[in-house]
This record gives C-alpha cells, structure tokens and sequence, in this order.
C-alpha cells in the first residue's frame, strides 16, 4: 500500500512537471511579444512593457532564459504567489476569496448529485424495466446531452426571471439559498451519470451469489439490498463521484459566470473576458494542480474502499 | 477480394458487417435461410425504432441548413437594424428580432454552418488519430501497446476546458479561419481518446480471428491485414462513438464560443448567440431560447443517433 502511494505520489509530480511545463510554454514562451500576448487584444503602455520585462526577466534569452523564467512561475506557484492580474490585484487574495464559494457550491452540487442520483438510480435497478426505470433513463439522456450553457441560462431564465422561485443571480456575499439553483445546475450532469452508474452497478450486483444466499437466509430485502447490494454497488458510483469532485471545481465556469457566483470559475470567467492574461493563467495552474491532486486521492481512496483491488 | 469494397460502401453496411465478425457475406453460401445475422437483426430493430428516425431526421435537417441556410430563413442574419430590437415577430422572421435588431431565427439557422462544420471536421480528424493510434496499439501489442496506452492516460487526464482554454489564448488575436481550425484542431487533439481506446479493444478481439491467420498464412503482410480485415471491423464501433463525440464537440464550440475564446464576432455561432441572448434575457427571452433550443436539439440528435446504433448492435440488450 505504501509502495502504492509513493508511486503514485512519484506519477504525480511527474504529471505536475509535465502539465506546468506545458501552460507555461504555451501562455508566455516561444511566440513573438509574450507581453502584447499576456495583455490579449489591448494595447501595452512602454511603463506597463518596462515593468513587465524586468519582473519576468524577459531580456534573458534562449533556452536558459526559458528555464529560468519557467523555475521562476513555478517557485511562485509553489509558494502560493501567483502575481498580479492586470488590474493589480494579487491574484491569490483573488482566489482566497473565490474557494469558500465554489468549494460551498460543489459541496451543494455533490449532494444533489448523491441524495437524488444514488437513490434514483437503486429504484430504477430494483424495478428495471419498469416506468420508472424507462423515464430515468430518458430523463439522464436528455440532461447529459443538453449542454451547460443551455441548461444554466435557461434555469436562470425560467426558474429565476420568469417564475421567481429562485433568486436569479447570487451576489457577493452568496446565501444557501441563492446558491441551491446553481448548485443543481451544476450537479445535474454528475447526477446523470452517478444515476447510470448505480443502476448498472446494482443491477449486476443484485444477481451475484451472495444475493441469493442472504435472501435464502430470510434476509428481508430491504436489508439485502440497503446494505449487502449498495455497500459492493457504491465502489464505482464514489470513485467516480472523487473525479467528478475535481471537475467540478474547474467545470463550475461556466455556471458561476452565469449566476454571477463569486468563486474560482467566476474569476476564470471574467478572466478570459477581460482577456487578463496573468490571472487566467494563475487560475488554470491552480485548477490543474487541484484536478492532479484529487485524482491522487481518488485513486488512494479506491484502494482503501475496496480490499479486493491490489496494486502489485 | 472485393469484401473491403462492398462493406465501405456505406457506412450502416460497414457497421453491420464490423460487429458481425463474419468474413463471408451473409447468404454467398446458398443458405438464404441463414442470412440473417447479428447485424441483419441489428438493421431490422433499428428500423423499428423511433428514436432512430427522429434523431437521423434532425440530423439530416440541421445538415441541410448547414449547406443551404437560404432555404430555411429568408432573411439576411447579418442585417441588424437597432430600431428592430427585440421586435415582434413579422415578415420572414418568425421569432422576431434580438437585441441588435438581427432576425433571430435567421442567425439560429445560419449558426448551424459554423457548428456542424467544427463538429464533422473534429470527428473527422479525431477518427483518423484514433484508427491510426487504436490499430498500432492494438495490431501490434507489447512495447507500442504499452506506450500508446499511456499516452492515451496522460490526454485522458487533461480537462477539455482548461486545456482549450490555454491553447485558444494564443490564436486570441488572429484572423475568423485560423481561429475556426484553431478549434478544431483543440478539440480533436483532445478528445480522440475514448475513440482510440475503443478502435484498440476491437482490434484486439479482431486480430485472433482465424480469418487473420488464413490471411497470414496465404502470406498476406501486416499492412495488407490491417487495412483489408481489421479496419472493417473496427470501424463500426468506432463510427458509433465519433457520432456521438460529434455531438460533443459541436456541445464543446458552443461552450468556448459562449466564453468569448472560441469562434468570434463575424462569425454565426449558437454559442455567441446564447451568450448574447443570455444577457437581455429581461427584456426579451426569444433570442436566448431559440438558439438554446437548436443547439440542444443538435448535440442529442447526435448523441441519441449513437447510442440507438450501439443499443442495436449490443447482444446484451437483446
């Protein structure tokens, strides 16, 4: 087990190299004025351009120059400095702020994705075949195919704007409740496939020998299928559920942007609007290192959940 | 040997005869009786099927627009008169006008160019990179397998929209044609994976085949099976799931063009529409619901076409 997380740990770095590497390279290096790219389309004062060339060291040149401005972002990251964004603010005040909301409206999204998928999908296995099983099933199709700046402007519109039972926007400082509609926006496409995954899952469990021996028992089939069923059907539903965990933070970009959410995607939204180059930038190295971390824990979670799976 | 012939001929027969895994064709034998195989089985329950109909319907219909928009709206998408705005419905267009005074509908039936143009190119070069990746993983086993799996993880592992979002910045300030292939090529260069993975798995299954080891004996070279009896087999699950990443990835332009790093201005897309419309949703909702509307219908006729084919063709469903 130990061996098991070392080198996973060891994968880990690796992929953090790799992932850093490549963000950098492609935002800052290799292209003619990294500094008319960072600001996008707007135009760059010779202060602003004077500044900028002595903070990133870009009269450095060649592959040593690249490196050594390379180690440079990635010594900030590491030690939380992510810079400034165009309008001067330190970008990690920015996400300090922003990570108490999304990490409140992934919690929401999780626990609709849990409450509502995880049960719905066991009803739909127990009476498979059944309407309920058959409305379910198109019911997740139409949700995974609809996409989500269909769905959030939509839900914004008609359960926001048209028949006010939701407040249509959060503010600055969000409650639960005008969090509630973003967070089921947010957690509809997770809970599409949290349903189908628990549904296969219990469905094929429910014929396995150790059903037939509990129920030969006399167990009630409450009890075989409350504890014996879900307990082996849960494995694939909850790593799944892990990974979902670290989509959801960098996938809340587009549902923060529309309910004017204050989190992390907020920010990125804003970013790539206001084309400020440092903070899409910071942002994105952030939102990739929490997508490496959490699939680390999922997959140590994984192990931990299920004796039955060995790592060497 | 004119199999490779007659099973590209069309796509449907191709996806019959892949999952089939039957070298002759079905009848040849002078055993009418028995000509119905899996994949006759397959064609038969598919054309039973609404859902089949409806999807490929609307699938055909968005295509049509896509080449000749002019025959579906009567009105110039692009001509926008402010004191139009958010105008009632008249004349040709149906929906009335947005915020900039533009025929609604209009510039709904024109954004299907842009968008099934980005969705059929990126399916297109995603299907080559997975039938090229797939096939040598899968053919050839050992070190290439090996290596070729773990590239797959490492893509596998990177988020769309983040990576996207990083490799469209740089082509944030060029001209609407390098931008359009520019999302093309992101999307492609990312979502090929699932695809590859599913071209390798068939391969795999295909290569034991004792009709492979005839050919080989027969002295056939490892070019000569591949392309002539592996590729037909593996081309049908393949086509099931390019057909439903088609309708992701045309989900996936929408999505970067409503976030304004994507397809821009000039251009029609659903996405810039939704964005705007999304903005004066007050005052009028028409402009936002209608591109919403044709978008949603695109990407699940697809997403719905692919998965009526593979519901067919699962034995473990029948």
């Amino acid at each position: 087990m130990l061996r098991f997380i070392l080198r996973r740990l060891l994968q880990m770095v690796l992929a953090f190299f790799g992932t850093t590497l490549i963000v950098y390279a492609l935002m800052f290096a290799g292209q003619g004025d990294p500094i008319q790219a960072l600001a996008g389309e707007r135009p760059v004062t010779a202060a602003q351009r004077a500044y900028l060339t002595e903070k990133y060291h870009l009269d450095a040149t060649g592959v040593g120059g690249f490196f050594y401005r390379y180690l440079d972002y990635l010594g900030g990251l590491v030690q939380g400095d992510l810079g400034e964004s165009l309008t001067g603010r330190q970008i990690s005040d920015i996400l300090a702020a922003a990570w108490p909301v999304t990490v409140k409206l992934a919690v929401i999204a999780m626990a609709v994705t849990v409450i509502f998928g995880v049960t719905a999908g066991v009803i739909a296995a127990i009476r498979r075949s059944g309407v309920f099983d058959h409305a379910t099933l198109v019911l997740t199709l139409l949700v995974l195919g609809i996409p989500t700046i269909v769905l959030a402007p939509l839900a914004q519109y008609f359960l926001g704007v048209r028949w006010p039972v939701f407040p249509p926007t959060a503010g600055a400082q969000p409650s639960f409740y005008a969090l509630l509609l973003p967070g089921i926006v947010l957690g509809s496409l997770s809970l599409a496939t949290a349903l189908r995954l628990t549904r296969t899952s219990v469905t094929e469990n429910l014929r396995a020998d150790y059903v037939r021996t509990a129920r030969s028992k006399g167990l009630r089939r409450r009890r075989i299928v409350g504890v014996h069923v879900l307990r082996n059907s849960l494995i694939p539903v909850v790593t799944f559920l892990g990974v979902e965990l670290g989509n959801l933070m960098g996938g809340a970009i587009i549902t923060e942007g529309v309910f004017n959410v204050p989190g992390v995607g907020f920010n990125l939204f804003r970013g790539i609007r206001t084309e400020d180059g440092p903070l899409v930038v910071g942002i994105v190295s952030v939102l990739v290192v929490v997508y490496l971390l959490s699939n680390l824990v999922v997959d140590v979670l994984y192990a931990v959940l299920d004796p039955r799976i060995r790592y060497e | 040997m004119s199999d490779f012939e007659t099973v590209a001929a069309t796509e449907n027969q191709a996806a019959r005869r892949g999952v089939s895994g039957e070298p002759g064709t079905p009848g040849r034998a002078g055993r009418p009786d028995r000509a119905r195989s899996l994949a006759g089985d397959a064609w038969r329950d598919l054309r039973r099927n609404p859902v089949f109909w409806i999807s490929l319907l609307l699938v055909v219909l968005v295509a049509a627009m896509a080449v000749a928009p002019g025959l579906f709206a009567a009105n110039d998408p692009r001509d926008c008169v402010l004191s139009r705005q958010h105008a009632g419905p008249s004349g040709g267009a149906i929906f009335g006008y947005d915020f900039q005074g533009c025929d609604t509908f209009a510039r709904a039936v024109y954004g299907a160019r842009a968008s099934l143009l980005v969705g059929a190119l990126s399916a297109l070069i995603t299907g080559v990179i997975a039938l090229v990746v797939g096939m040598l993983a899968g053919y050839f086993g050992g070190w290439v397998d090996a290596v070729l799996s773990r590239v797959i993880d490492i893509v596998l592992g990177i988020p769309l929209l983040l990576a996207a979002i990083v490799l469209l910045k740089r082509v944030s300030t060029s001209g609407d044609t390098v931008r359009l292939f520019a999302v093309i090529l992101v999307l492609a260069l990312l979502g090929w994976t699932t695809a590859a993975r599913v071209v390798r798995s068939s391969v795999i299954t295909a290569r034991e085949q004792d009709y492979v080891a005839a050919a080989r004996m027969l002295g056939a070279g490892n070019g000569r099976i591949m392309w002539r009896h592996i590729l037909p087999n593996a081309l049908a699950p393949a086509v099931v799931v390019l057909t439903i990443a088609l309708g992701s990835f045309i989900a996936a332009e929408a999505t970067l063009s409503f976030l304004g790093i994507g397809l821009k201005a000039p251009t029609i897309s659903w996405g810039i529409d939704i964005d705007a419309g999304r903005v004066h949703m007050r005052e009028s909702a028409t402009p936002l619901i209608v591109p919403s509307t044709f978008l949603a219908l695109t990407v699940l006729a697809f997403i719905m076409l692919g998965d009526a084919i593979r519901d067919a063709f699962d034995p473990k469903l029948r």
